[in-house]
């Protein structure tokens, strides 16, 4: 019976050389990181892509915009995603990284949907997430005890968020802090004292959006600029995009591309996607 | 002599209580996961790809990933393990080697997961980046190796010890030398204790998420080579809980990694019977 | 002959080597984890890391306190729910359990201990959160407490395990000695047994203890992530784990925040690693003792 070990040893052998041998360094690849926010466009922009290219090998991560800013500077990878505009440091690190929007993505401020709230002004969300507002009563709704829920220190949303929102405020130390927008959706979804933000793209029905100074976040307040909270996404390459980094980014501003953009829920960079 | 009495009986209640708790804590986890997974179980689940960024469709690019970083940990843990086993039973005495080594391996198991996972960031991503791949699958299999190596030594041993000096003695009254002795007496003795060894190790390889957790990526495709990223079912357990995106896909994923880790423990309690059954000692 | 030994000899070198990899491999995590997180001592002093109350990496302010007494509050609260539980069930599984207990008992420990940390995670918060939450009236459920309950079933096998080991290794004749004084079982098992069996009973808690700090995967999903500073078990926290894995994807290389996360890291390394020292001696000093 010490067969069945030696057989369990060279079959995990065989596993683990097979997928070593496959080898893959002649085959085209891009790969693409960054922003999680941007991550679901681009997955599914890679696998449509990878359907009619079926040569290509499409990796794709997220990490954070800093991380595919980064990465595609240093050029471990192709493509970077980010759902932020470029820092003075980042573009000092690296001055020929080109960005190129793809979408539109805004911010929406959610609460659980059984909260009374249909509208906040700015100053009253900045006062929210900064901790001098406690009680959703003290702004026109129920009788509850606020629980901030944000991202983590370095993502691209919560930066976006401070930049338009908080501007120099520091958001409250008590805040709970998530590393990705689905789990701010998750957890304001489940528990009626919270009040967070998303970007459009993770809008469902399990949470609410409210306006913002008297302007709800539909697509045409967005596009008509009266929607204060909106920024765009952007793929970063290092220089001029080249082969298949230009023909993957072409698709995505293509026709084609910009539906993909919208059916993961953000708003198109073309006017009639 | 009365209240001596009571109090037996009340602290036995108590004692039988601790026991009935750990049972409906296992039922309770157990169970959960059971409930809200098992509808998404199905034969195309484990086959298919993810469709529609996991909302439907399988999780097979999972399934191979965690096979192959497990291969590959237990491709560096198995000779590593099996062999500082037999050095440290066949070929040296107690002394301060000796217990250095078994102090390092106790420690580097009690080492904790995250910490694993920044060494392995350090180590094969980053310093080792051209041999590796950086955020490889290959440095989640190595990382996966080190951790468990501790384990494989320990079991080993212990298989490699419970041989009876006696039966040495036979090979080498023959004229066996030490070598042929330890691939003719020692090995095959110590078989199921190694399995049993690499088991545990595999089942805890398998279940770990933080040492690899930096280097592993979402990918919803077949991982080419080992030297590309993949996703594990342990990973992207924690992006689809956290995400919320697909509860059903991430208690399906949950359930799987159940089953297989009750099939790993079920195959170690089959073997050790087996074995007991079958040979002599 | 000769050429047997040299073989011999060669591959006893091979297997040295081998068996110092255990060696070499810790060595390296220590060396890897100074070597990127002390640098943040050139920035930031030593006092003021461990100290601090702000870990803000965007001002560079990097005090890890809240995370200390984060990490120090959630294993505090584990072990308050594990040891007793877990001593109680190892002197059950070891004094008074009838075969067939023992029988259901042990395997249910076994896979309590296999089942993967990201699955009590997960579990953890969608079951236990909510449950504290409407428990204890709070705004939310994502508390430390809710990590306690959770570490403490994780931490359970090995309480029970060592102590279970520990008890059994007590000779029959202290038990023996006992009942012929005429005393019950639990007296027994109180004022002698476990006395007697109390190195090998620490021992496992310490270990527990070091499991408890060291883990991450269920912890960060339920107690919260907050960076303010927690005063009590139902407050929200963020443990040093949790800091590390949620920040690390987001640092830059070679940054300072990325060597003040390895120096997180270095943390509950040195402190698990002095656990699992002492632990270990005060298991070999019983065997000893009891010959």
């Amino acid at each position: 019976m010490m067969k069945i070990g030696k057989v369990i040893v060279f079959l995990m052998l065989g596993i683990a050389l097979f997928s070593g041998c496959v080898g893959d360094e002649e085959k085209p690849g891009l790969t693409i990181a960054g922003s999680t926010t941007v991550q679901p466009i681009v997955t599914r922009a890679a696998e449509v892509y990878a359907q009619s290219n079926p040569d290509m090998r499409m990796g794709v991560q997220g990490g954070g915009s800093g991380t595919g800013i980064r990465m595609v500077g240093e050029g471990s990878i192709d493509i970077g995603a980010s759902s932020r505009e470029l820092s003075e440091d980042e573009l000092l690190k690296n001055p020929d990284l080109l960005v190129h929007p793809i979408a539109i993505d805004c911010i929406t401020i959610v609460v659980h949907p059984s909260n009374s709230i249909e509208d906040l002004s700015i100053q009253n969300i900045r006062d929210i997430f900064a901790g001098k507002i406690t009680n959703f009563r003290e702004v026109g709704g129920p009788d509850r005890k606020i629980v901030l829920v944000i991202r983590e220190d370095g993502s691209g949303t919560r930066s976006t968020f401070e930049e338009m929102v908080m501007k120099d405020t520091e958001i409250s130390n008590a805040a709970l802090q998530k590393p990705a927008s689905g789990a701010i959706r998750f957890t304001v979804s489940g528990n009626e004292n919270t009040i967070g933000y998303l970007g459009i793209g993770y809008l469902d029905e399990t949470v609410k959006a409210i306006s913002v100074n008297e302007v709800s976040p539909s697509e045409e307040n967005v596009r008509e600029g009266h929607y204060l909270l909106s920024r765009n996404l952007y793929l970063i390459t290092k220089g001029e995009p080249m082969g298949e980094a230009k023909k993957f980014i072409d698709f995505i501003l293509s026709e084609d591309g910009q539906k993909i953009v919208r059916a993961e829920g953000f708003i198109g960079v073309r006017k009639n996607a | 002599m009365i209240q001596a009495n009571t109090s037996d009986k009340i602290a036995k209640a108590w004692l039988w209580l601790s026991a009935v708790f750990i049972i409906i804590a296992l039922l309770s986890v157990l169970g959960y996961v059971f409930i809200r997974g098992a509808d998404s179980l199905s034969l195309s689940f484990f086959l298919d790809m993810p469709k529609n960024n996991w909302r439907e469709g399988g999780i097979l690019p999972a399934i191979i990933g965690s096979l192959i970083v497990v291969s590959i940990a237990l491709l560096f843990a198995t000779p590593t393990g099996v062999g500082a086993a037999i050095y440290l039973t066949e070929f040296t005495r107690e002394g301060r080697l000796t217990r250095l080594i078994r102090i390092a391996a106790d420690s580097l198991n009690a080492v904790p997961s995250i910490v694993f996972g920044l060494f392995g960031l350090a180590l094969f991503v980053f310093y080792l980046k051209d041999f590796t791949g950086g955020p490889s699958l290959l440095s989640a299999g190595l990382t996966l190796g080190f951790m468990i190596l501790p384990t494989v030594i320990r079991t080993s041993e212990v298989a490699m010890r419970t041989i009876p000096f006696s039966e040495k003695m036979e090979s080498y009254g023959l004229g066996a030398s030490k070598l042929q002795t330890i691939r003719n007496i020692v090995l095959p003795g110590s078989l199921p204790g190694i399995i049993t060894g690499l088991i545990l190790g595999m089942g805890r390889a398998i279940g770990e998420t933080a040492p690899i957790i930096f280097m592993v990526a979402l990918n919803p495709v077949i991982p080419k080579s080992i030297f590309g990223s993949g996703n594990t079912l342990t990973t992207q357990l924690y992006y689809l809980a956290m995400e919320g995106i697909s509860m059903d896909v991430a208690f399906g994923t949950a359930l799987t990694l159940i089953v297989i880790i009750l099939i790993l423990n079920y195959s170690t309690r089959a073997l050790n019977k087996y074995f007991s059954r079958n040979l002599r000692r | 002959m000769h050429k047997t030994i040299d073989l011999e000899n060669i591959i006893k070198n091979i297997l040295l080597l081998f068996s110092i990899t255990a060696i070499l491999i810790l060595s390296l995590i220590v060396i890897f984890l100074f070597n990127e997180g002390l640098p943040t001592f050139q920035h930031v002093g030593v006092l003021d890391f461990l100290m601090g109350d702000k870990w803000i990496p965007a001002e560079n302010l990097y005090g890890a306190f809240p995370f200390i007494i984060s990490t120090l509050l959630v294993t505090l609260g584990a072990l308050l729910i594990a040891v007793p539980l877990g001593i109680s069930c190892a002197i059950f599984l070891a004094e008074i359990a009838p075969g067939w207990a023992r029988e259901l008992v042990r395997p249910a420990i076994e896979l309590l201990a296999g089942i993967p940390s990201i699955i009590y995670g997960v579990f953890a918060l969608v079951v236990i959160v909510d449950l504290i939450k409407i428990s204890f009236n709070l705004a939310t459920g994502e508390t430390i407490i809710a990590g306690s309950i959770i570490l403490a079933v994780m931490i359970l096998p090995i309480v029970i395990s060592i102590s279970q080991d520990s008890i059994d290794a007590v000779p029959r004749t202290y038990r023996e000695g006992s009942y012929a004084m005429g005393a019950t079982d639990w007296q027994t098992i109180s004022r002698v047994v476990v006395p007697a069996a109390r190195r090998g009973i620490i021992a496992g808690v310490i270990l527990g203890c070091g499991r408890a700090i060291g883990e991450t995967m269920a912890v960060v999903l339920v107690i919260g992530n907050v960076e303010k500073l927690p005063l009590s078990l139902l407050d929200s926290g963020e443990a040093l784990t949790s800091a590390i894995l949620l920040e690390m994807g987001e640092a830059v290389i070679g940054s300072l925040h990325y060597n003040a996360l390895f120096c997180l890291g270095i943390i509950p390394f040195i402190i698990v690693l002095f656990l699992s020292i002492i632990s270990s001696r005060l298991v070999s000093k019983r065997v000893s003792r009891f010959g």
